[in-house]
C-alpha cells in the first residue's frame, strides 16, 4: 500500500510548486496581456504592436538568434569533437571550454564592454597597430551594427559552452562499435562524423538547440551592458514597459510575444529533429 | 596508436599526420584563448586604478592598483547587494534540492501512473522563457507580502533551477543499483533507513554538485531579480539598474565580482557537469 502512495507523496512538493510558480504565472501573463482596467481589451496588444520600437525590437531579436545560433552550433560541434578526441589534458581543456557556462549574460556584457568601449582594448590595439589615432566610439547610436556585432560576439562567447556540454555528453552515449565498424568499411573521419555522429546525436542536438534558441530570444543584459537601449530587443522592451513606462499589461503583451516565438521555435526543432520511435540508444 | 606503429608508416603520411596534429592543437589553443583572453582583459581593468581604466591607450597589463575594487566595495549598496545575492542563491539551492530531489528519487525508483505527465511538466519548464514569470508574480507577491524579499526572489529562481535538480537527482539515483537498497531492506532496514544509510552517502557528492549548479543559476539571473526587488537587489540587478549611470571602473569591478565566483563554481562541479547533462538530455 505504502509503495503506491509514496511516489505521489514525493512528487507532491514539486508538482504543487510548479503549478503555483510556473503554470499559474503563465496563465496570468496571457490574462494580463488581454486586459485593461480589469476588463477584456485588446489595447495592450495594439499599444505594443503600434509602438515604434516594437518592430525593431522583434527584428533585432530574431536576427540575433538567426546569426548567433548557427555559429554556436558549428562551434559547439567542433569543440565537442575536439574534446572527445583528446587524450592528454582533457580535463583541463574541458574546464577551460566550459568556463563561460557559469557566467551570466550581464558578466559577459561587461567583459566585452572592456574590449569595445571607447578607451577599451580594441581601440588600444588598433591604436598600437597605427590604424587609428583617436579612439573610435564603437558603441554609439550611429554605430548600431557595431553594437550588434559586439552583442553577437558576447553571446557566442558566453553561450557556446552550454551547447558544447550537452553535445559532449551526447557523444559519450554513442557506442564505440559504430565508429569501429565505420572505420572497417573505410569511412573517413569526416564521413564518420556526418554518417554516425550527427544522426546519433539528434536528441542532444534537439535539446541543445531548443535551450539555446530560447535563451537567444531572452537576450537582455548583454544588450543593456553593451548598447544601453540603443539596440532594442524584446526582453529589454518588456523591462522598459514594466519599469520606465509602468505598464504591466503592455509588458505582459511583450512577454506573450517572446513566449509565442519560443513555442514556435520549440515545435520547429521537435518536428525537424524528431527521433523516430524506438530509435533511441 | 603506439609509437612503434607510427614509425612504420611512410614519411609522407607521417608528416601529414604531424601537420594534422599541429593543426588540432592550434585549434585547441585558439579556442582556449578565445575563452580566456576576454576574462583576462576584464581582470586587467578590475585590477587597475580608475584613471588607468578610463585611460587610453591601454597596455593590456594590470596596474595592480586596488582602488577600483576598493571604490566598488565602498560604493553604497554593493555590500548589501552582494549579501542579497548570496542569500537568494543559498535559498534557491536549498529549495530546489529539497523539492527536486524527492521527485528525482520517485522518478528513478517507482513506476506509477502519471509519471509521464510529471516528466512533461518538468521538461516544459525548460522550454519556456522563465524570467518572464516575474511579471505576474510581482502582483501575487505584493498581495502576500513576499515582494522585495529574498525568499520571494528565491521562489522564482527555484522554478528556473527545479528542472535541473529533478533531472540531475533522477540520474544520480538511477546510477545506484536497486539491489543495494534491497540488501539493506533484507538486513532489517526500513525504506527510510536504507535510504539514509546506503543511498544518501553515495549520492551526496552529486547532490552537492547539483546544489552548486542551482546556486550558479540564481547567482547569474538578472531579469527576475531586477523586476521583483527594489530595496533588496541582488548584485546583477543592482548592476543592471546602475549600468547607465555608473563610472567605467565600477562596472568592471562589478563584472569581476560576478565572474570570479562563477569560475570557482564551475571548477567545483566540473566532474559532474557532463554526467549531469548526459541524462538531463533525455
Amino acid at each position: 500500500m505504502q509503495a503506491k502512495v509514496l511516489p505521489y507523496l514525493l512528487l507532491l512538493p514539486a508538482t504543487v510548486f510548479l503549478l503555483v510558480f510556473f503554470v499559474y504565472p503563465f496563465v496570468e501573463i496571457a490574462v494580463l496581456a488581454f486586459t485593461r482596467d480589469g476588463g477584456f481589451s485588446l489595447q495592450p496588444l495594439t499599444t505594443m504592436a503600434t509602438h515604434w520600437k516594437f518592430g525593431s525590437a522583434l527584428g533585432w531579436t530574431l536576427l540575433l538568434a538567426a546569426v548567433v545560433v548557427p555559429i554556436q552550433l558549428a562551434m559547439a560541434l567542433s569543440m565537442a569533437s575536439i574534446v572527445t578526441k583528446l587524450q592528454r589534458g582533457r580535463n583541463a581543456i574541458l574546464y577551460i571550454f566550459s568556463i563561460p557556462l557559469g557566467l551570466s549574460d550581464l558578466a559577459a556584457g561587461i567583459v566585452w564592454l572592456a574590449i569595445f568601449e571607447q578607451s577599451g582594448f580594441l581601440n588600444s590595439l588598433l591604436n598600437g597597430l597605427g590604424v587609428v589615432d583617436q579612439p573610435i566610439l564603437f558603441l554609439g547610436y550611429q554605430n548600431i551594427w557595431v553594437i550588434f556585432l559586439a552583442v553577437v560576439l558576447a553571446e557566442i562567447w558566453r553561450a557556446t559552452a552550454i551547447m558544447m556540454v550537452i553535445l559532449v555528453s551526447g557523444m559519450g552515449l554513442i557506442p564505440k562499435e559504430y565508429y569501429e565498424a565505420g572505420e572497417v568499411f573505410g569511412a573517413s573521419p569526416w564521413q564518420r562524423f556526418i554518417k554516425i555522429t550527427l544522426p546519433m546525436l539528434r536528441p542532444s542536438l534537439q535539446s541543445a538547440l531548443i535551450l539555446r534558441t530560447l535563451a537567444a530570444f531572452e537576450v537582455f543584459a548583454v544588450v543593456t551592458a553593451l548598447g544601453g537601449t540603443t539596440l532594442p530587443v524584446l526582453m529589454g522592451e518588456t523591462y522598459n514597459w514594466q519599469f520606465a513606462l509602468q505598464d504591466r499589461n503592455v509588458a505582459s503583451a511583450y512577454a506573450l510575444v517572446i513566449l509565442g516565438i519560443s513555442i514556435i521555435a520549440t515545435l520547429f526543432y521537435l518536428r525537424v529533429l524528431r527521433v523516430p520511435k524506438g530509435a533511441t540508444i | 596508436m603506439s609509437a612503434a606503429k607510427t614509425n612504420d608508416v611512410p614519411s609522407t603520411v607521417q608528416s601529414a599526420r604531424r601537420a594534422g596534429k599541429f593543426l588540432f592543437w592550434a585549434c585547441v589553443l585558439l579556442i582556449c584563448a578565445w575563452v580566456l583572453v576576454p576574462i583576462y582583459l576584464l581582470m586587467v581593468n578590475a585590477l587597475s586604478s580608475p584613471s588607468q581604466v578610463s585611460g587610453f591607450p591601454k597596455t593590456g597589463l594590470p596596474g595592480f592598483d586596488f582602488s577600483s575594487l576598493q571604490f566598488f566595495a565602498g560604493f553604497s549598496g554593493v555590500g548589501r547587494a552582494l549579501w542579497n545575492s548570496v542569500l537568494v542563491a543559498v535559498l534557491t539551492m536549498v529549495l530546489s534540492i529539497g523539492i527536486g530531489a524527492p521527485a528525482g528519487y520517485a522518478l528513478s525508483r517507482f513506476e506509477f501512473p502519471g509519471k509521464e505527465v510529471f516528466r512533461m511538466l518538468v521538461v516544459m519548464t525548460r522550454a519556456f522563457p522563465l524570467p518572464l514569470l516575474a511579471l505576474p508574480l510581482a502582483v501575487m507577491f505584493i498581495r502576500t507580502g513576499l515582494d522585495d524579499t529574498a525568499i520571494g526572489l528565491a521562489l522564482v529562481h527555484t522554478v528556473l533551477a527545479i528542472p535541473f535538480a529533478v533531472l540531475i537527482t533522477f540520474s544520480l539515483f538511477s546510477g545506484i543499483p536497486l539491489e543495494l537498497e534491497e540488501a539493506a531492506w533484507t538486513l532489517g532496514c526500513n525504506r527510510w533507513q536504507a535510504f539514509q544509510k546506503v543511498v544518501l552517502p553515495l549520492v551526496l557528492p552529486g547532490i552537492a554538485a547539483s546544489a552548486v549548479f542551482a546556486f550558479t543559476i540564481s547567482w547569474n539571473e538578472v531579469f527576475a531579480a531586477a523586476v521583483l526587488t527594489i530595496e533588496n537587489r541582488t548584485l546583477p540587478a543592482f548592476l543592471i539598474q546602475n549600468l547607465n549611470v555608473s563610472p567605467l571602473h565600477l562596472k568592471f569591478a562589478g563584472g569581476a565580482a560576478l565572474v570570479v565566483p562563477a569560475l570557482i563554481f564551475i571548477f567545483a562541479v566540473r566532474k559532474y557537469l557532463f554526467a549531469m547533462w548526459g541524462i538531463a538530455n533525455r
